[in-house]
């Protein structure tokens, strides 16, 4: 087998040290009935090339998003990532090192995580960040448990705009704090009255900027009206290729903030991996779940950076940590920064317009299409159609015509009929004018 | 004796000596130094994009009015800026990485590549499912592995990450309860003192009190104890097999039998199941749910820290109750059931949703490429010379250093310090003066059950001469010891790009951002 060093000389030179008479004898502590002699029935060993042709194959049964005009987005977004991000994500020392608990030896992930929760903070307005969650959603039900934390109050509101799979993963952690929720109904045009649902027993209010359906909102009169009744504001960002044009969420009072960083270096990936974003204000780190990382000097007074601040965490604190996670999005967090670094200021703020310009062009052509109405009066690169048919037939029929036009509502708000002909559509930068000119003309053709 | 060709460039070696020389700019030939990549700040672009047509902004005036604050690099700047930093790092390409409890085995790149194919990087979790029926028999793939290897009728697939996993695979004995009215008696979760800080925490995130099982003199859940303490409230316990001390838990039946017994059920960490994989089946050992790390057994790249993946197998008991989203068969069609309501309609009870859209798909591909390359013979065999490496180790080092445990070991070998007694030297210290010799250090201090623990996990990507290396450089570093020569340890490392850090400044003052420096006062 090619990954496997060891020859059958060395194997029996080995036991003859041990003084085993085979490998069996090193397995003798399993009990009898559970050892199993034959073979566990699956294929045997491949050669590489028989490897590649059987996954090639898989792989060739998908339709990748850069194969069609693409417009798929609630949550996952298509950015054209450089060259020189894969590169230099694949490089070994950052590929095959483990968490840097040794940071003599590993200053190279721990300085670029440090760089990462800098670029985070800045970004999202923030004074501190972690280094990083394992997605936007547990992100967003950790910050609710961090806000009952500090609040010591249990109502959860939560916006009827929040992605809905955010909703369930915080629905499903929260059970378990006896959190109570207060979920909202999807409001579709960025006007849902939540301040009207903040009372005294709010820990924390959760609002997705821009929402689900692509509103972008001023959060100041959310936030006042939550610290009135000390509760959080907690913000959840799952497109962060807005915040190069949209204010950014520590600038309207955001006490936590959460956000989905794949747009930055990452590709689709069918949803996984991703890399989750953590910020908060820096009085309440301490509450914060996950790694962090924070600068020191070694031996000879040289600045460096370590982990830090584990005694929060499980491996130290055990039952009382403020978590149990136990990793980083490492590599992909490694992939944003370096995204973000090439970008720069001039670059991120210049992606994010032409990402609204898109997004707008997109709109108003489709706004043109008979029986087509826009239900989102505002929005970055990510806005919400009705349609006069059904969004499932919709969505299907454009997918048999070679575009991947959306995301019906339905998909997501299953049962819910008002939300039946929402298709929810995102534009970046990857699409082009002869793009958006076949959707056009080929939603003209499905709704006739 | 130094040559000289016709040019007159010298070919000998020259002086010798100097090799504490200061250099201008810090850097030490190779070893060079890196500034943050803001304090880099050139004002370029390492991007290409032209500014869009004037179009009419429609962000209800929620424009962002300030500067984000980011540095601009032209590309070379950003490359070199990240090279150098991974020049910094340790890793398993380069070295032998014998973290215990890690498993830092080789990361094939065939598997790199793979994950790379259009067909599943560039596909979109909501995409219409007739358009990805290549992903979704992709996870059913690498789901049938995980089911046949473990001998488990059922798995979850979208946990990211083992410690996600233990949360998923608790959450579903906690379903099991519930549906069997057994919910709000049973509060207490068992674990052994010598698990992994992460099952505790789990256990406490989900409102279980954490009851800690005492260890045996030789390294085991101490069997006696755990049955004095099952009772009616008991909901499940967490234990990891092989355990952390690297030994099998002989008893596992017995424990399981007992445990079922009084109504509990079997969560098994399944952080070392590159022990056992391909010769031993954890269903045939009583467990009810069982994460995977597929980071480690299954050899997806650790990328300094993540992302992982921990996809849990579950009993027939636990398998109604598994989290969202399924993968039903339709007329011979791939589909996901996405809500409670799908699931129903499937026979299933979800306990709900652990993460938007569907797990770590880019990590399956690379699971499954690692898989197939391996087949079963090869799994077995890689299982096997894991074992047999560590216990080579064992065996090898058990008169020098002390070893904590009778043997035969599992997957890695566990020494503790008392054969540093006396020496004023520290397991943190002895791990220390492996990087000067070239090694990451083993893991230290875990185990919590002996003193010092150093916890060795060669992995089967050594070969024998690695190991034997490896295995001189302790001996000689334990005689070090031994002689007390405590300069070979106390400042270690000396030769690492840095010497030690200290982590108590960090902790007391925590400065976890870069700050622009304060603007130079201006004149008088």
């Amino acid at each position: 087998m090619r990954y496997l060093p060891l020859t059958d000389t060395d194997r029996q030179a080995m036991l003859g040290r041990i003084g085993a008479a085979n490998i069996d004898e090193l397995f003798r502590d399993v009990p009898k009935a559970a050892r199993r002699d034959e073979l566990i029935d699956l294929p045997r060993r491949k050669g590489e090339l028989e490897v590649e042709r059987a996954l090639s194959a898989l792989a060739s049964k998908n339709v990748p998003a850069g194969s069609v005009p693409f417009f798929v987005g609630a949550g996952a977004y298509r950015h054209h990532v450089p060259a020189t991000v894969d590169h230099l994500i694949q490089r070994s020392e950052f590929l095959t090192s483990y968490t840097p608990y040794q940071p003599e030896i590993a200053q190279g992930t721990l300085q670029y995580l440090f760089e990462f929760q800098t670029q985070v903070a800045m970004l999202t307005g923030m004074e501190v960040a972690n280094a990083s969650m394992y997605d936007g959603s547990t992100g967003c039900a950790e910050a609710v448990l961090m806000a009952h934390r500090i609040t010591k109050k249990k109502k959860a509101v939560l916006s009827g705009a929040l992605h809905p799979h955010y909703r369930a993963v915080v629905e499903n952690l929260s059970e378990f704090a006896r959190d109570d929720l207060d979920l909202g109904e999807p409001v579709t045009d960025g006007t849902e009255d939540i301040i009207a649902r903040i009372d005294d027993d709010t820990s924390c209010v959760v609002i997705q900027n821009p929402d689900f359906f692509g509103n972008v909102r001023d959060l100041q009169p959310i936030a006042d009206a939550a610290h009135a009744k000390k509760a959080l504001l907690i913000v959840v960002v799952t497109e962060i290729m807005s915040l190069g044009l949209v204010t950014p969420p520590g600038e309207m009072g955001a006490d936590i903030v959460v956000g989905e960083g794949q747009s930055l270096g990452n590709p689709l990936n069918f949803g996984g991996p991703y890399v989750g974003l953590f910020a908060a204000r820096q009085k309440f780190v301490r509450q914060m779940p996950g790694r962090l990382c924070g600068e020191t000097e070694d031996a000879e007074g040289k600045r460096g950076f370590v982990l830090t601040l584990s005694t929060r965490e499980q491996h130290i604190r055990r039952e009382k940590a403020t978590s149990n996670i136990c990793t980083n999005s490492g590599l992909c967090c490694l992939a944003f920064t370096i995204h973000l670094s090439l970008l720069g200021e001039e670059g991120y703020g210049r992606l994010a317009r032409i990402n609204h310009a898109n997004a707008v062009k997109l709109a108003d052509q489709l706004d043109a299409v008979d029986g087509v109405e826009i239900v989102t009066p505002t929005f970055f690169n990510e806005f919400t159609i009705r349609t006069p048919r059904n969004a499932l037939q919709v969505i299907d029929e454009l997918a048999d015509k070679g575009i991947l036009g959306g995301v019906r509502a339905s998909r997501l708000w299953p049962g819910q009929s008002d939300l039946d002909d929402l298709i929810v559509i995102a534009s970046t930068e990857v699409n082009t004018d002869e793009d958006r000119a076949a959707y056009a003309s080929a939603l003209k053709e499905v709704l006739s | 004796m130094s040559g000289m060709n016709s040019q007159g460039r010298p070919t000998g070696v020259g002086e010798v000596g100097g090799a504490e020389r200061k250099t201008f700019t810090g850097n030490r030939g190779l070893a060079q130094e890196e500034l943050l990549i803001f304090e880099r700040d050139s004002g370029a672009c390492g991007v290409d994009f032209d500014e869009p047509d004037a179009f009419e902004c429609r962000l209800g005036g929620n424009r962002r009015k300030g500067r984000v604050g980011l540095p601009g690099l032209s590309e070379p700047d950003v490359m070199r800026h990240y090279v150098r930093l991974s020049q910094k790092n340790y890793s398993i390409d380069a070295g032998l990485y014998p973290l215990g409890s890690c498993t830092m085995k080789h990361n094939p790149r065939l598997n790199e590549k793979m994950a790379r194919l259009p067909g599943f990087a560039d596909v979109h979790p909501l995409q219409p499912t007739k358009t990805v029926q290549g992903a979704l028999e992709l996870i059913e793939l690498v789901a049938h592995w995980l089911k046949t290897l473990t001998g488990m009728p059922a798995v979850a697939m979208s946990p990211k990450a083992g410690a996600h996993g233990e949360l998923c695979g608790m959450m579903a004995i906690h379903a099991a309860l519930e549906a069997r009215g057994d919910g709000a008696s049973r509060t207490r979760v068992l674990v052994p003192e010598s698990a992994h800080g992460t099952n505790p925490a789990t256990a406490a995130l989900l409102g279980y009190s954490v009851d800690a099982i005492p260890a045996t003199e030789d390294g085991r859940v101490d069997v006696a104890a755990f049955k004095a303490k099952l009772g009616p409230d008991v909901a499940a316990i967490m234990l990891t097999n092989p355990n952390t001390c690297g030994l099998f838990e002989k008893d596992i039946r017995e424990i399981a039998d007992a445990l079922h017994e009084a109504g509990g059920y079997f969560y098994c960490d399944g952080a070392n199941f590159n022990a056992i994989v391909g010769r031993v089946r954890p269903g045939d050992l009583g467990v009810d749910a069982m994460h995977i790390n597929l980071h480690k057994t299954f050899s997806t790249p650790h990328g300094g820290g993540g992302p992982g993946a921990g996809p849990v197998v579950l009993s027939e008991a636990l398998a109604p109750y598994a989290p969202l989203p399924w993968i039903v068969e339709r007329k011979g069609r791939l589909k996901f059931a996405e809500t409670s309501e799908q699931v129903e309609a499937v026979g299933g009870d979800s306990f709900g949703r652990m993460t938007a859209f569907h797990g770590q798909m880019g990590m399956f591909v690379r699971a499954a490429a690692y898989m197939m390359s391996h087949g079963s013979d090869g799994l077995k065999q890689a299982a096997e010379d894991a074992v047999l490496s560590a216990n080579y180790v064992l065996a090898s080092l058990k008169d020098v250093m002390s070893a904590s445990f009778e043997g035969p070991c599992m997957h890695e070998a566990l020494f503790d310090d008392r054969f540093l007694k006396d020496t004023g030297i520290e397991t943190l210290d002895f791990a220390k003066a492996m990087i000067d010799e070239g090694y990451h250090p083993m893991t230290m201090y875990f185990p919590l059950v002996v003193h010092g623990a150093m916890l060795i996990e060669p992995t089967e990507s050594e070969s024998k001469d690695s190991v034997d290396l490896f295995i001189a450089t302790l001996a000689d570093l334990a005689a070090s010891a031994k002689a007390k020569e405590t300069d070979r340890f106390s400042g270690a490392p000396y030769l690492a790009p840095m010497r030690r850090l200290d982590e108590t400044k960090a902790a007391r003052k925590p400065v976890l951002t870069w700050t622009p420096p304060a603007p130079a006062q201006a004149a008088e």
